[in-house]
């Protein structure tokens, strides 16, 4: 059975998404668009995860290609083999949902933006996505990577009415056509003279190569790889496009596409370039550790909803990072155990942050549609109006502050344990970087859970702080039932993590010099990582936790007074109880703010305006305070200003003239033909 | 069968002891202060008074409110049931280790402090916040003076690193272990709420971290909230002793090497809670803008435990 | 040196006196409250407009020599927290309805005891236009504790009479 259907599946995958972005773009009324759209976009998502279970759980790739299509460079070739496979039903697991909440979501962009334009743009951005781990040639891998880059960019700039909206969609433009830059380069650079590009001929040909080039092609996959994903420095596209991004979008921009970034790399690094010396897992360790500190601390400060969970979204790229560094160091000191186990729990990290990251920006999506801001200090009280919004990120701000027994926790223990054999390790200098590395992921997680305690409390507990937040309305049962499918799995994924983790092992197994067989990592329903006695079982930490609160419960009930009454919140007997009197979010972030005043450097602003006829009495006073991100204010905004300063100066060859326009290209043209003869000479 | 009677009654017995600690400490203290001072087992009676008593909630405050105090305790009381207070053979040890035992510390604080936003108060999101800035800093000290102690042991796992000191008690003076130590009381003394973090004493809002967060708690609820935090506290000394002394533990399941794991947990409590009595006597509170000074210090102890741990394999 | 002088002083703690004659019980008490608070007590005090002569004496009884927490009495910051609500001052108008809020948060079952002669008559400040009147205007009292101000021994008296005991030391 499976050596049909995968390829049947494969094609009815692509067809859903093609038949979606048409039916799009049909001239069908606004609710049958939205409809046809989602629809095309589910039946794709699902159809690739059965793909995808069904190539892992048979263990045979799919193979497919069509060379008549692209004559040069090798054609349209496609392969599917298990870390593919992985991060397909990652695709499709965060899509259909995110489609479904959609079709509710974009109804209140009927008459302002173009339905069908987002409509069609949302399947071609899937099926570029689904393409990509699919792409067994460098320059399929290159087309459908810069496809998905394009139709994301175009989903970004979906409101664009809003200047900070095109601004952002600037900014991501720029920086993913400069990553793109930097992965064609790597590839080119390890396409064998005689051959083609085909992955397994770069495999050969990188198998061969100097360590210098292996390590060129190594650094440029890493930036260019790094920065779609979300790596310190080239971060600083993330928290302005996930936010200004449709909420569906954003979901799967964060929780989908910033992970083929790690896809990117693993198959480079992993599969293409193999086992390296340990300064490549070193460099990932240490962008990856800078990346979930700077990710976590910015996210601390902001009050944008959604910009804290784009800054969050860099912070879990960060850990993910880590695992990946750490695996490939284990790789290269021969420790294939805590190779397998290092990367296993980055994958896993990798699904279970695409699960809550989904979730939770569909639930900022849904108090958004329901009070028209982002802005905390303007929301509160939605837990009463809108419960079901309410509880589903509230499932998502516990998982991804990793507290047990949700997903989060489980991939944060296993990032930890996988850490662990390293600090032994006696080769020199990786002890004090793993270390650092620890104090550092342990950190982050202390930090990550009280930027969401301030995200879930500020946004939904106390009183309304504005009018719009006291009028909210809960959202219409698609996005409802999206949100509820994505917060039931992040339950699932933290439970069956027993059973998750030996597919994860297989998955990496093989790769990079480490063994064919994964090392058994779960015994019955406990995690065990290799090399050390430590052991844990989410699922019976879950039963445990429900057995003592329903313990209490019952002994409360039984033994202890009933009475309740509802009284005032007690204020020390004032007179009445305004939102004014609430913690705001930038009061509950201001602790952190001091601590870590020497990073933020913030700028404040006192205007203090006094009575003109005496200076005791005080009219009003303005507070303007400003954090600039460290890298925009030291890397980028020096950089941005050095470019529009040069291509100010080059302006000059725009005269206006046709006649210096075709001097141009016959110029341009000699010096082609010039380097073409002496390249093949 | 009968490691899981150890393991219930081990549960049963911090569960019951959690309390009479934190009246010893009080007794302790008041005994220092030239006082008489209330009887040591002065908490069950207002446990017992409170679980009497009616609960007033506020009108702006949300189901979470209510459902705060059960996972408190109950995550608490999970944590309790994986630490090795008297046995190190149980049937739980592998279900969770060192770190699970942190994380769900880390949940019981985390839903106090969302039931702190909830009623819409200032003192509420105040406490919260602080709580929240201390628990966020103290956390990489805990993750590294574990990792300490699993380097020597080889696992976080709480059974083997109790086993380990047994079978080598030259390690327990090791400067690892030393260093892991000091790095964990200071820990100990901001998460549980002890001076000079944050004084369990107060009546002024503005000192207050995790006092300010239960003040619109009362009755059932209230209880519940405070047999936590006295457990939590037990846990720490729990943790400090058996990790660090664990002679007395028991190794096999015999009555007599229980009853003698009893005795010698009783008297490493007492122990630690003579320190910290002693040391809340002498030392005054810190502003709250001079705990992460502190809290960087152990994170500094932390680093050299895990170093000179390193160093001495 | 702090400890040494500790083990100097020892325990300053002085068997409870005072004057029966200064406490008018003003309630009935329940065997009930008496029963689940008698024990463990959690005091809230109030000062409704008062003079703060009555906060100083009530400010010993947490000290060495009273030490009202050997009755199993402490103070606590939150009427929620608290079973016994402590009331002094003439009830002055802006304190008349914190006071009202504060008894309506407190957790029944709950007591009151009125200290100071301006808690039961205003004192020196009846008549004048600021105040409202004796505090059993406003929340139902328990136990006055007359004086002006009344002596920590009293007041400490006055506590235990509305949990009706006896003090044993």
């Amino acid at each position: 059975m499976t050596a049909e259907t995968a390829p049947l599946l494969c094609l009815l995958m692509v067809a859903a998404y093609l038949a979606g972005a048409a039916g799009a773009l049909a001239p069908l009324g606004p609710r049958l668009t939205r409809i046809v759209a989602a629809a095309g976009a589910i039946g794709g998502a699902v159809a690739g995860t059965v793909l995808a279970t069904v190539v892992l759980v048979g263990g045979r790739p799919l193979v497919a290609t069509v060379p008549a299509l692209l004559s040069v460079g090798g054609g349209l070739a496609l392969r599917l083999d298990g870390l593919g496979a992985f991060f397909l039903i990652l695709v499709g697991v965060v899509a259909a949902p995110a489609a479904l909440y959609g079709v509710g979501y974009t109804a209140a962009y009927q008459g302002r933006y173009s339905l069908r334009w987002l409509g069609a743009m949302l399947n071609l951005f899937l099926l570029t996505m689904s393409l990509v781990v699919l792409a067994d040639n460098a320059l399929t891998f290159l087309l459908t990577w810069e496809a998905m880059s394009l139709t994301s960019y175009f989903l970004v700039m979906t409101e664009h009415e809003r200047a900070d909206t095109v601004a952002a969609g600037s900014w991501y433009l720029a920086m993913t056509h400069v990553g793109l830059a930097l992965i064609l380069t790597a590839f080119v650079l390890l396409i064998p003279p005689d051959g083609g590009a085909s992955f397994a001929e770069l495999r050969g040909a990188a198998a061969t190569a100097s360590p210098a080039l292996r390590g060129l092609v190594f650094v440029l996959a890493v930036l260019g790889f790094g920065g779609k994903a979300g790596l310190v420095p080239l971060h600083v596209w993330l928290p302005r496009a996930h936010p200004a991004a449709p909420s569906h979008v954003s979901a799967l921009m964060s929780g989908v596409m910033v992970k083929l970034g790690v896809y990117g790399i693993l198959r480079l690094a992993l599969d293409l370039l193999g086992v390296g010396p340990a300064w490549w897992g070193a460099l990932l360790i240490g962008l990856g550790a800078a990346s979930a500190l700077i990710g976590v601390l910015y996210a601390l400060m902001e009050d944008d909803l959604k910009r804290l969970l784009a800054y969050s979204t860099v912070e879990n790229v960060g850990l993910v990072f880590i695992g990946v560094g750490a695996g490939l160091l284990f790789a290269s000191l021969r420790e294939p155990a805590a190779a397998v186990l290092a990367l296993a729990a980055a994958l896993y990290h990798a699904v279970n942050h695409g699960v809550f990251k989904g979730l939770l920006f569909l639930g900022a999506g849904s108090v958004a549609h329901a009070t028209g801001s982002r802005d905390m200090n303007r929301l509160g009280g939605l837990i009463r109006t809108l419960p079901w919004t309410a509880a589903c990120f509230l499932v998502g701000a516990l998982s991804i502050g990793g507290l047990p027994p949700f997903n989060g926790f489980v991939s944060e223990w296993l990032l930890f344990q996988s850490l662990l054999p390293a600090i032994g390790s006696t080769a020199p200098l990786v002890a004090p970087v793993m270390t650092l590395a620890v104090g550092a992921l342990a950190l982050t997680a202390g930090l990550a859970a009280a930027a969401f305690v301030k995200a879930f409390g500020i946004t939904f507990l106390a009183l309304p702080r504005s009018a719009e937040a006291g009028a909210a309305h809960e959202a219409p049962l698609t996005m409802r039932l999206a949100m509820v499918i994505l917060a039931v799995l992040c339950a699932l994924l933290g439970l069956g993590a027993a059973l998750i983790l030996p597919v994860l092992g297989g998955i990496v197994a093989g790769h990079a010099g480490l063994p064919r067989l994964a090392p058994p990592l779960t015994a019955g329903p406990l995690l065990l990582p290799p090399g050390g006695a430590a052991s844990m079982s989410p699922s019976l930490v879950a039963i445990g936790l429900l057995l003592a609160m329903g313990g209490a419960w019952l002994a409360v009930r039984l033994l202890a007074a009933r009475g309740l009454r509802v009284g005032e919140t007690w204020g020390c007997g004032r007179l009445g109880q305004t939102p004014r009197m609430e913690y705001t979010s930038t009061a509950y972030a201001e602790p952190l703010r001091r601590v870590f005043a020497e990073l933020y450097r913030p700028t404040e602003d006192l205007a203090i305006e006094v009575h003109p006829e005496s200076r005791y009495f005080v009219q009003s006073i303005a507070y303007r305070s400003e954090i600039v991100p460290w890298f925009e204010r030291y890397l980028y905004a020096p950089l941005v200003g050095r470019i529009a300063a040069w291509a100010a100066r080059a302006r000059v060859i725009q005269s206006g003239s046709a006649h210096a326009y075709l001097a141009y290209l016959v110029v341009a043209l000699l010096a082609l033909l010039a380097i073409s003869l002496a390249w093949s000479g | 069968m009968e490691s899981w009677a150890i393991e219930v009654a081990q549960a049963a017995l911090v569960l019951g002891l959690a309390p009479g600690l934190v009246g010893v400490v009080r007794w302790l203290k008041a005994r220092l202060q030239s006082r008489r001072g209330a009887p040591p087992w002065q908490p069950y009676y207002e446990l017992r008074k409170l679980f009497g008593k009616e609960v007033v909630v506020s009108r702006n405050a949300s189901w979470l409110f209510r459902l705060a105090p059960y996972v408190v305790f109950a995550s608490t009381a999970a944590a309790a049931c994986l630490v090795p207070a008297l046995a190190v053979e149980r049937p739980l040890d592998g279900v969770g280790d060192l770190l699970v035992v942190v994380y769900l510390l880390l949940l019981a604080t985390v839903f106090l402090a969302l039931a702190g936003l909830d009623p819409g108060s200032a003192f509420g999101g105040m406490g919260s916040s602080r709580e929240m800035t201390v628990a966020a800093l103290a956390e990489p000290t805990v993750a590294l003076a574990i990792f300490a102690l699993a380097l020597s042991a080889g696992s976080t796992n709480l059974g083997q690193i109790v086993a380990r000191t047994l079978g080598d008690p030259a390690a327990a003076l090791s400067p690892g272990h030393l260093l892991a130590f000091a790095a964990l009381f200071i820990v100990m003394l901001a998460e549980s709420g002890r001076l000079p973090v944050d004084n369990p004493g107060t009546h002024l809002e503005l000192t207050m971290i995790h006092e300010a967060m239960v003040l619109e708690y009362s009755g059932r609820y209230l209880a519940l909230i405070e047999w936590a935090a006295a457990l939590k506290l037990l846990l720490f000394f729990a943790l400090l002793g058996n990790l660090f002394v664990p002679w007395g533990v028991a190794v096999a399941a015999e009555p007599g090497a229980l009853a003698l794991a009893l005795a010698s947990l009783v008297v490493k409590l007492a122990v630690i809670a003579i320190v910290v009595a002693l040391l809340e006597t002498r030392v005054a509170k810190l502003r709250l803008f001079r705990v992460p000074e502190l809290l960087s210090v152990s994170f500094v102890l932390a680093l050299l435990a895990v170093t000179s741990s390193f160093l001495a394999r | 040196m702090l400890f040494s002088k500790i083990f100097r002083t020892g325990l300053a703690t002085e068997p409870l006196a005072g004057d029966a004659a200064a406490i008018t019980v003003a309630r009935e008490l329940e065997g009930r409250t008496r029963r689940l608070l008698g024990r463990a007590l959690a005091i809230r005090e109030v000062d409704a407009g008062s003079c703060n002569g009555c906060e100083l004496e009530i400010a010993g009884l947490g000290g060495p020599v009273y030490d009202s927490e050997r009755f199993g009495i402490h103070f606590v910051a939150s009427p929620r927290h608290a079973d016994l609500l402590l009331v002094t001052g003439p009830v002055t108008r802006n304190m008349e309805v914190p006071l009202r809020k504060t008894w309506e948060a407190t957790p029944a079952p709950k007591l009151v005891v009125a200290v100071g002669d301006c808690a039961r008559t205003c004192g020196v400040f009846r008549g004048s236009y600021a105040v409202v009147g004796s505090v059993d205007r406003v929340v139902p009292v328990d136990v006055f504790v007359d004086g002006c101000p009344p002596e920590p021994a009293d007041i400490l008296r006055g506590i235990l009479t509305a949990l009706d005991r006896q003090a044993e030391r």
